[in-house]
């Protein structure tokens, strides 16, 4: 290579507190080269990008632009130099048109006082053509599609000269097909020159789109390459560190004629999932697969009563039940473990024992008085069952460890008389060791109390290893499920990419 | 969110949470102490006399309850600027009763079961109004401030609309004995604050319906997924702080034995002072009564001190106010450093 | 902008539908007369309203903008007695600066310790108050006392008409302030940077931080204009009414507010027009003056105007939502 890296790190080390978050990371990127950082959560990826974009300054270790060591790095200096980060909210302004949202970056980086909205349109026109993609310019961007929000950022760091758009995430709230979109603009965007660096735990992205891989884990890079030298078995090793699970949860054998613990006929949600029929019994774990935007989500949230117009029919140990709301959701014996654990799972600034009873507090308080005893007891089985290392359950859930804060989400579930529970993203940000302690508590639940779990999970080996049964989702519909033997993740790779190419780009 | 971040900030924000809830009330009691010694040097005949506590024990009570209300509305995150109003309302409305009832006689002449009705009436006029707050913020989501500042103003409007403008005056003995009456040498109003202190902290600590408001004001989003109806709720809590605020408006008007469109218009800052000096989180999730009740002890201490100085009534709108900002720049500081 | 004219455009509507229902109630509505008073009224509350709309763009709230129009108003007449001073350029230069100064106050508070501008506000309100009150005096300026040449300002008008038994009424020349005023404060809204950082701001504070904005400086722009505006219109108060009274504009807040929300201000901020706030302010006016008109007691006007904003707050809350999904 002639041309020197665009950016190159050199031994950069971050520490918060007594946490090292990034531990003599060196990598580079070269000009107009698609780039794919990977990791799970809490594995460095954030602290770099920000270290990138000059809010962070690292600890140690230089940062070299165009072949020049960088002494400070601010958020200026670094757009100045061309980099441009697209977070995962976007940083837009939702009741601001197309253009302004456009050209209010330009408008700022020259340092004008006025606003010339004759030009402003001139530039979003002329940007957005160059993206080869067509916008209401006079929309406001609240109004605008996921898709259509994510063009729009890209478009803004286009516009702001950048030779490096770093996006994280950007791919969380598309469809397949709006996914395949971006990826063609992305490829446009690398043939004008500009680089790309993706930030993404989502494997078989990656592999469609980069070029070259760097996979952190807890803050350190542990593999880097060109993209022919992986495939997904090896992404997932250096990212999780453990090997391939080669484990398998067999399901208890029932009598034939078990009433399942939740049927569901020909249920359809709003206009995004149709016809969906499936049983689970007790004691299984049956995990549900797809891309995001299948309606995975849509429809474990409908089962607890946070969907819109559910139609078909659903029963619960035999039972019709209409998923209206949470709280008959719970009544009927339903549990939901939500994707985000911090902003939709924890009450952070609360103690665990508060959050432990949060869900069930009729059954500790039938007459609006707690019983504060049974309620400790139970908080304290609760922390046996879920192996929650903790100096007590009055210290707040914001002290713990993730795989903590995770085991007190689900096992707030124990504490009521949950018959189906449903686990959307389990061990997302959840450290190796604490995952796998976390899938043998579930286990020991399904196995003792007869609970029938839904798993839903990206990660395909926690998926082969974890699930008695796997149902695949796209589009909104059922299309297929893998069970016993046949359930492997090379099946369950195939089964989704199968789906991928399936759909029109 | 990454688990570093978590892990990174989770030994100082431990230590901060144990220090922000145990010590605020300690500090509180400081504060109460030393407000208490210091006006004690200042003027110690004047000060320490028993007719100097005696007044502070009727007058206290009001702004207390008022100041309890208005935490009760911010656990959930919200704010009632209508409290005035209600306060006013509820003891326009039993005057008006009273008035209807005595007719030609005169309210003066009522005995107890007039008043009884009264006070029912005075309460039941507050907690609808909480009710229609309540409605407005969860049902048709309109922000807390907004909805209470409009129906604030309604309510003060239909005081004006019920007396034409002026006072009412001349309420029945049983009622102005609420305000200025004793049991045993104690001040029936400050008996009625301290019942009221003891049954909402038991309210707010040990039922189901204080955890789940607390939950609401920590993340709103969570409630939603632990199955908290948050709409209801937050309906009931306005309920409560509009009733609250009747009963404070009841022993207003018990004590001056009269009652009007704008009487105690300076309490609205000083019960969101006091529910913020008492260490109530405005964003919600934290409140508690015991500090609410410390911190309108020490704050009476103060102005009773500062009138005996003869600072003027305008001086003390002044301090309360620099006082507000000061106390909100603190907390703000400290939960600046916990991060 | 589409939404925006669409809001102007149905305010509009609300207010010709209203002037025709109260012209038809009393046909004495449209008596020149009558329109001119109107017009008269909407220029303090008008002015006021222009910075409680930078303000509820920005997506706070401003409750001390009455206690500053007092420290200006008050402050300035009763230095210009003092001293003996008659003059109309520097002392409304002086009460502006006051008032910008006091909204200094607000903006460094609200952006250094990130608080609710509400707590912040109702704080400032009652140490302005407080100060104006026990520190410089309790007592009105009568018109007897007020210099000669403020209240000769505040008489001028613009166009002056004569009624049929002869005797004359005019069209007060501060509409032209209050026009010149609305006219500043759009164009600094829409053509300028630090204009539309107000509504970035107001859309998402955080991601305007991120795209580069100083968002300390836009905080003291909207603070610093609302307390400008305050103070010039407090003095322009006493100044047409020939009165200055430390205790004027308890509870005025309320008013301003609501016609700025009627006038099509987002509650949760990014949003607002100058020309809807003018005629939210128009049509807030408009119904106050003419309860009598309709026959409606007095007493009843706190009721209105308190059931005026739960209305068009709902309106605007339901518009906000309907949007965001």
């Amino acid at each position: 290579m002639a041309s020197p890296p665009l950016i190159e790190l050199r031994g950069i080390s971050k520490r918060f507190g007594g946490v090292r978050a990034l531990d003599d990371v060196s990598m580079s990127l070269a000009p107009a080269e698609i780039h794919c950082l990977a990791g799970e959560n809490g594995s460095g990826k954030s602290t770099l990008i920000k270290i990138i974009s000059g809010v962070y300054q690292p600890d140690g270790g230089e940062i070299l632009i165009d072949g020049e060591v960088v002494d400070k790095l601010d958020p200026a200096a670094s757009i100045a130099r061309g980099v441009q980060v697209i977070y995962q909210d976007l940083s837009l302004f939702p009741t601001l048109t197309v253009v302004e949202n456009l050209f209010l970056n330009t408008y700022l980086r020259e340092r004008r006082r006025g606003v010339d909205w004759g030009r402003g349109r001139k530039m979003a026109k002329e940007v957005l053509k160059r993206l080869d993609v067509s916008l209401d310019l006079d929309a406001s961007v609240e109004t605008l599609s996921a898709a259509g929000r994510q063009i729009v950022a890209i478009a803004r760091a286009v516009l702001a000269d950048a030779r490096l758009i770093i996006m994280d995430e950007p791919t969380t709230a598309l469809t397949g097909r709006e996914v395949a979109r971006m990826f063609r603009i992305v490829r446009d965007l690398q043939a004008q020159g500009i680089a790309i660096l993706f930030v993404s735990h989502k494997m078989r992205e990656m592999l469609e789109i980069s070029e070259r891989l760097t996979v952190f884990r807890n803050g350190r890079k542990v593999a880097e390459g060109p993209i022919a030298e992986f495939d997904e078995r090896k992404i997932t090793r250096a990212m999780t560190g453990r090997d391939l699970n080669t484990g398998r949860f067999v399901a208890p054998e029932l009598s034939p004629g078990t009433t399942p613990r939740l049927e569901l006929k020909r249920v359809g949600i709003g206009k995004d999932v149709r016809d969906i029929s499936f049983e689970i019994l007790p004691g299984e774990v049956v995990g549900l697969s797809g891309r995001i935007g299948a309606g995975r989500t849509t429809l474990a949230k409908a089962i607890f009563g946070l969907g819109q117009e559910v139609t078909g029919d659903i029963l619960v140990d035999g039972k019709p039940y209409r998923p209206t709301s949470v709280t008959e959701a719970i009544e009927a014996g339903i549990a939901y473990v939500p994707e985000d654990r911090l902003s939709e799972g924890l009450f952070l600034s609360r103690s665990i024992q508060d959050n432990a009873i949060s869900a069930a507090l009729d059954g500790y308080a039938p007459h609006l008085w707690i019983d504060r005893k049974r309620a400790r007891d139970e908080t304290r089985a609760m922390f046996d069952d879920m192996q929650i290392s903790a100096p007590g359950p009055d210290v707040p859930v914001s002290t713990l460890s993730g795989g903590n804060q995770q085991r007190v989400v689900i096992g707030r579930w124990l504490m009521t008389d949950a018959r189906v529970l449903i686990l959307n993203g389990p061990t997302v940000g959840v450290d190796v060791g604490s995952k796998e302690q976390i899938h043998s508590i579930i286990h020991g639940l399904t196995r003792d109390k007869g609970l029938a779990v839904i798993m839903i999970s990206d990660d395909l080996p926690e998926l082969a290893a974890n699930c008695n049964r796997v149902l695949t989702m796209a589009d909104g519909r059922l299309t297929g499920e893998l069970t016993g033997d046949a359930l492997t993740e090379d099946a369950l790779e195939t089964a989704l990419s199968a789906e991928t190419e399936g759909e029109p780009a | 969110m990454s688990d570093t971040k978590t892990a990174a900030s989770g030994p100082d924000v431990r230590g901060t949470l144990v220090r922000a809830s145990g010590n605020t009330n300690v500090q509180l009691g400081a504060i109460c102490i030393l407000v208490l010694v210091a006006m004690t040097a200042m003027r110690p005949t004047m000060f320490l006399s028993s007719y100097n506590f005696e007044s502070m024990a009727f007058f206290m009570p009001e702004l207390g309850i008022l100041a309890i209300a208005m935490m009760i509305a911010m656990l959930t995150g919200g704010i009632d600027l209508s409290i005035i109003g209600v306060a006013n309302l509820a003891g326009i409305t039993a005057g008006t009763v009273f008035g209807w009832v005595a007719g030609e006689a005169g309210a003066g002449s009522l005995g107890v079961a007039p008043v009884v009705l009264g006070v029912g009436i005075g309460l039941l006029v507050g907690v609808l109004a909480g009710l229609i707050n309540g409605l407005l913020i969860s049902g048709l989501r309109i922000t807390p401030i907004l909805a209470t500042l409009g129906t604030g103003q309604v309510f003060i409007g239909l005081c004006l609309v019920l007396t034409g403008g002026p006072a009412i005056v001349g309420f029945p003995d049983p009622w102005t004995w609420l305000g200025n009456g004793k049991i045993a040498a104690i001040p029936v109003p400050l008996i009625l604050f301290v019942i009221v202190c003891i049954g909402l902290s038991l309210l707010l600590s040990r039922t189901s319906f204080g955890l789940r408001l607390k939950l609401i004001g920590t993340n709103p989003k969570a409630s939603l997924f632990a199955g908290i109806e948050r709409g209801r709720m937050i309906v009931w809590s306005y309920m409560l702080t509009g009733g609250l605020a009747a009963m404070a408006g009841i022993l207003l008007s018990a004590r001056t034995n009269a009652a009007k469109s704008d009487y105690g218009a300076s309490y609205l800052l000083q019960a969101v002072l006091i529910a913020v000096l008492g260490g109530t989180n405005p964003a919600g999730g934290r409140g508690n009564v015991l500090g609410v009740a410390l911190a309108v002890i020490s704050l009476t201490l103060l102005s009773s001190g500062f009138q005996m100085m003869r600072v003027s009534n305008h001086l003390i709108d002044f301090v309360w106010g620099a006082f507000l900002i000061v106390v909100i720049a603190l907390n703000s500081l400290r939960r600046g450093r916990g991060k | 902008m589409r939404l925006f004219h669409n809001a102007d455009v149905l305010i509009a509507l609300i207010l010709v539908v209203a002037m025709v229902f109260i012209g038809l109630v009393n046909p004495a509505f449209w008596q020149m007369a009558n329109l001119f008073s109107l017009l008269k009224a909407n220029v303090v509350i008008g002015l006021m309203a222009l910075g409680v709309l930078l303000v509820m763009i920005s997506g706070g709230i401003d409750v001390s903008f009455p206690a500053f129009a007092v420290a200006g108003m008050y402050i300035v007449v009763r230095g210009m007695v003092e001293l003996e001073y008659d003059g109309v350029v520097i002392p409304f230069l002086v009460a502006t600066l006051i008032g910008a100064l006091l909204g200094l106050v607000n903006a460094g508070i609200i952006h250094k310790f990130n608080m609710i501008p509400l707590i912040v506000t109702l704080g400032t309100a009652s140490v302005v108050r407080g100060l104006v009150l026990g520190g410089i005096g309790t007592s009105n300026v009568n018109i007897n006392q007020m210099p000669d040449a403020l209240i000769a300002f505040g008489r001028t008008d613009v166009l002056t008409l004569e009624r049929a038994n002869g005797t004359t009424f005019g069209l007060t020349a501060m509409i032209l302030v209050y026009i010149a005023a609305a006219l500043v404060i759009h164009l600094l809204l829409t053509r300028t940077m630090i204009g539309r950082s107000v509504y970035a701001y107001g859309a998402d504070a955080e991601a305007a931080k991120r795209v580069g904005f100083n968002t300390g400086r836009t905080m003291i722009f909207v603070y610093c204009t609302a307390g400008a505006l305050a103070g010039f219109a407090g003095l322009l108060h006493s100044s047409m009414i020939w009165l200055a009274n430390p205790r004027d504009f308890v509870g005025l807040e309320l008013d301003v507010i609501a016609a700025v929300v009627l006038g099509g201000a987002s509650i949760f901020g990014g949003r607002g027009s100058v020309l809807g706030t003018v005629m939210g302010v128009f049509i807030l006016v408009m119904i106050q003056n003419s309860l009598i008109l309709m026959g409606i007691d007095t007493t009843w006007q706190r009721v209105v105007v308190g059931g005026m904003l739960i209305v068009a707050v709902a309106i605007t809350a339901l518009r906000d939502r309907r949007a965001l999904v």
